[in-house]
């Protein structure tokens, strides 16, 4: 018997114009949290897909219990005992959670005692136990396309968890978690490590993989770097590993020096009553104005209604004490604001087409000759200065952007924006996925802005970026703006006591 | 200089690496050439100028319905009333420009009208049938599939009222002597007109598709709408445009159709949007949107053409001929998918 439950060695593994994986390794213990670090396009979930049966491998063994495997597809992984939440969600937004989490495999019953159909009752009364399990309270009946992004996530985990696993695997599972929900996964896998999982789980959130994890291996380029045992391991000691040099520094100085008040909003109240009410704030020039609060606090739903995303029916913009009127995202744009979405895959990326024409999108009017034709060589310009600036890992400015790691396809969407050359740049969750060296490029980028003079609003859910980056932070709760905070006053317990003041 | 050799050499590899490519690549091309070959040898005359020049109209006006049809297609969208617009047009097209001493003539109180007066009416209602169904797609939210099944069938009812069910014929000597003029000798080579035509339109949509900002819109649209829209593309105007376009295509191969075919009736075009747009998704139109090029159409609808004529020189039973083109359909999009889905 093999002390690990699924070993995998010297995995290659190649793309058009890229070597994902060069000899890459991991070995896993039964009821251990193994964490998978590395950079932006490091590999990591190009590993995982190469075990899950997504990519054939070019080179290399997959064992399990000390045996070699061969895993050709999803489903021969999902009876290996298997299991995989993915780093990019995909749910069917117009069927209910309890049929995206038994898809495939419907409990059935038999009508007139032969003809099998969906046992409903029975599949939503699983689905209300396991709900339970990943400790979330929705309605199994509810259409997931109504759930927020992170109540989706729990659906992805809870339907992982009901796979029965060995081996779960969870690519950034807590990318669009907040801090509670973030405990209740802890908790859930606590209890996975008790029935003897192994669990691969990929962060870029160093506080997590030091609280959850066993052991962390690393990797960089595609190779193997190493296995430590956790506690052997600092943040610093990590980075280190995974950037090949010496990191300083979480936060950059910031040099900018907050001005006159130049955007305001007064009354703004949503067509859906549930959702943000009666918000009034104002944004000075060259200041970064944070804005926290729980999942459900509708930060997304307010940014989304001040940027013609969603409808609302009473309230006022004010720019530079003009009056904008947004109806929809091109009225906003127009008038200088721009907005980087939540929803990476949903809202965000255009998959199919290049990374030329997704970074240029939003920019077009700038790249014209005579009015009319595009001029290409400025658009490979923006993509080729945005890749410098960026360091966005893609073998060319015509790759289809979908086919480059998670973390680099938002730093191309944050190059879409920047393009543009905003007055007010909305950002929601802009580091969601990005790794520690590249997380620092953004907030650099953040601050250089702001010192230009622009403002800047950042939705976060890490405390920490919300602190260490804001000028001042808006909290809301349940759809009201519940105060600010800055200076000394932002301080984690304040910020919590503001996004926990419920009616 | 046996440096140079060795890469003259490799150069040499890397074309034959090219023609292997491009044969993976598009394996129903490459068969159907095989097979245009095969049947040459067999067939006399089926290498012959007329013959080509046969090949060349019949593709130029399929290919600008094709074109019509493809912005629909790489939005995600279809339209279904392409085939009815060219019949409509064509009858339309056909009464006006029927000779004002011809006895036949369906609306004898109307003057005898020029060509190009009357080209410019069928373009201004192919534009707003067009505008109808923009509407209906981006306005009322109808989904592409069913708001062109609609308007299709409107169509044709129109265009069975406007022509009395009849067929239409009597036209003006020089609307169909200019539109199935050549350049050169009939009997030796020669290439009709049409096809600057269709490569006046080839290269107008090309530009359009790479070079300016709706043809951007375009591919965004169909990559991510939504993401389109956050990115403050105006998707209701682009859309509006697009179908919009179609329509315009639409009426100038109708107008183009009735005089290649010396008469017209409001059966005309029958089925031409299944062509359209077979010949598009074998071109590399993705039906799930975003991806498309004008090349790509063009060599879809040539290889759909080819394909007519080698079964009509083969003397195959015409009904035989439409489970061939089903089949070559359905091989021919399921090779070109295996492309995305061989990620492995
Ligand atoms: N389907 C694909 N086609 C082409 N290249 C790909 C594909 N999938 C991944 N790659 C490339 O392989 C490399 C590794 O990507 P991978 O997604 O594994 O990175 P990652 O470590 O998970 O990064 P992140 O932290 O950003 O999620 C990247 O350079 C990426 O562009
Ligand atoms: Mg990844």
């Amino acid at each position: 018997m093999s002390e690990f439950v699924l070993e995998m060695t010297d995995v290659s593994k190649s793309f058009p114009g890229v070597k994902a994986l060069d000899h890459a390794q991991l070995r896993l213990r039964p009821g251990k949290v193994h964490a998978l670090m590395g950079e932006n396009g490091a590999g990591k979930s190009t590993l995982m897909k190469c075990m899950f049966g997504i990519y054939k491998m070019d080179e290399g063994q997959i064992l399990v219990d000390g045996q070699p495997v061969t895993i050709h597809d999803p489903m021969e992984a999902l009876k290996m005992g298997i299991a995989m939440v993915h780093q990019e969600l995909q749910p069917i937004p117009a069927r209910t959670v309890g049929e995206n989490i038994f898809l495939g495999r419907y409990p059935l019953k038999k009508l007139l005692g032969f003809i099998p159909t969906v046992d409903h009752k029975k599949m939503y009364a699983d689905t209300a136990e396991l709900l339970k399990k990943v400790r979330m309270t929705f309605d199994p009946r509810q259409k997931v396309g109504e759930l927020s992004v992170s109540q989706m996530q729990s659906v992805e985990i809870a339907k992982a968890v009901s796979a029965n696993c060995r081996v779960l695997i969870l690519d950034e599972p807590t990318s669009s978690l907040t801090s509670n929900e973030v405990d209740a996964l802890f908790r859930i896998i606590d209890d996975l490590k008790a029935e003897n999982v192994a669990v691969v789980y990929i962060s870029h959130k160093m506080d997590e993989i030091l609280r959850i994890s066993d052991e962390v291996t690393i990797m960089r380029d595609g190779h193997y770097i190493g296995t430590w045992e956790a506690s052997e391991l600092t943040t610093d000691k990590i980075i280190t590993q995974m950037v090949g040099r010496q990191m300083t520094n979480l936060y950059p100085p910031r040099e900018n020096v907050p001005g006159e008040t130049v955007f305001e909003v007064h009354d703004f109240t949503s067509i859906n009553p549930r959702s943000f009410r009666h918000v009034n704030f104002s944004l000075r020039r060259g200041e970064i104005l944070g804005v926290g609060g729980l999942v459900g606090a509708q930060r997304t739903e307010l940014m989304e209604g001040l940027f013609g995303i969603r409808s609302h029916v009473s309230g006022q913009i004010f720019y530079e004490g003009h009056e904008l009127k947004i109806s929809r995202p091109k009225d906003a744009i127009d008038q200088g604001i721009a907005m980087l979405t939540e929803d990476r895959r949903g809202s965000g990326i255009m998959g199919v087409l290049s990374v030329a024409d997704n970074i240029s999108i939003a920019s077009l009017n700038h790249y014209l000759d005579h009015g009319i034709a595009i001029n290409t060589r400025k658009i490979e310009n923006l993509v080729q200065e945005n890749v410098a600036k960026m360091n966005i890992k893609t073998p060319s400015s015509k790759t289809q952007i979908k086919s480059l790691s998670g973390g680099n396809q938002q730093k191309v969407l944050v190059g879409r924006w920047l393009a543009n050359n905003p007055d007010v740049l909305i950002l929601d969750e802009p580091t969601r996925g990005i790794d520690v060296g590249a997380k620092y490029e953004i907030y650099c980028i953040i601050a250089d802005l702001a010192k230009q003079g622009k403002s800047i609003i950042m939705i976060s859910s890490e405390m920490s970026e919300l602190i260490g980056m804001s000028d001042r932070i808006m909290v809301m709760c349940d759809g009201r703006v519940t105060g600010f905070v800055e200076g000394e006053e932002a301080t984690q317990e304040n910020i919590m006591a503001l996004a926990t003041q419920f009616e | 200089m046996q440096t140079q050799s060795k890469e003259t050499a490799a150069r040499q590899v890397s074309a034959g690496q090219k023609i292997l490519k491009f044969i993976t690549g598009n394996p129903i091309v490459f068969l159907l050439l095989i097979a245009a070959i095969v049947v040459g040898v067999l067939k006399d005359n089926f290498f012959s100028w007329a013959n080509l020049a046969n090949l060349i109209s019949n593709t130029a006006v399929r290919f600008l319905i094709a074109l019509g049809v493809s912005g629909c297609l790489i939005t995600k969208g279809t339209d279904l009333s392409a085939g009815r617009q060219v019949g409509f047009a064509a009858v339309v097209a056909g009464i006006l420009c029927q000779r004002g001493d011809y006895t036949g003539r369906l609306w004898k109180w109307a003057p005898e009208m020029d060509i190009s007066i009357v080209l410019v009416i069928v373009v201004v209602l192919g534009l707003a049938w067009g505008l109808i169904n923009g509407v209906i797609v981006t306005k009322l939210h109808v989904p592409p599939f069913i708001a062109t099944l609609g308007t299709q069938t409107i169509i044709y009812g129109i265009s069975l009222v406007i022509s009395d069910a009849q067929p239409i014929g009597g036209f003006q000597k020089i609307y169909t002597t200019l539109i199935n003029g050549r350049i050169g000798n009939v009997r030796s080579f020669h290439l009709p007109y049409l096809l600057f035509v269709a490569l006046l339109f080839g290269l107008l949509f090309y530009f359009i598709y790479n070079y300016t900002r709706h043809g951007k819109y375009m591919y965004a649209i169909g990559g991510n709408d939504i993401a389109a829209e956050v990115s403050g593309v105006n998707t209701t105007a682009t859309l509006m445009r697009i179908y919009a376009a179609a329509g315009v295509m639409y009426a100038i191969a109708g107008y183009l159709l009735a005089a290649k075919s010396g008469g017209a009736s409001a059966s005309m075009g029958q089925g031409y949007e299944l062509e359209a747009i077979a010949g598009c998704t074998i071109g590399g139109v993705s039906t799930t949107g975003g991806i498309g090029t004008v090349p790509g159409i063009l060599v879809g609808v040539l290889v759909f053409e080819l394909l007519k004529i080698i079964l009509q020189f083969l003397g195959v039973n015409p009904y035989y001929n439409y489970v061939v083109q089903g089949l070559v359909i359905v091989l021919a999009v399921s090779l070109d998918i295996r492309k995305y889905i061989a990620k492995k």
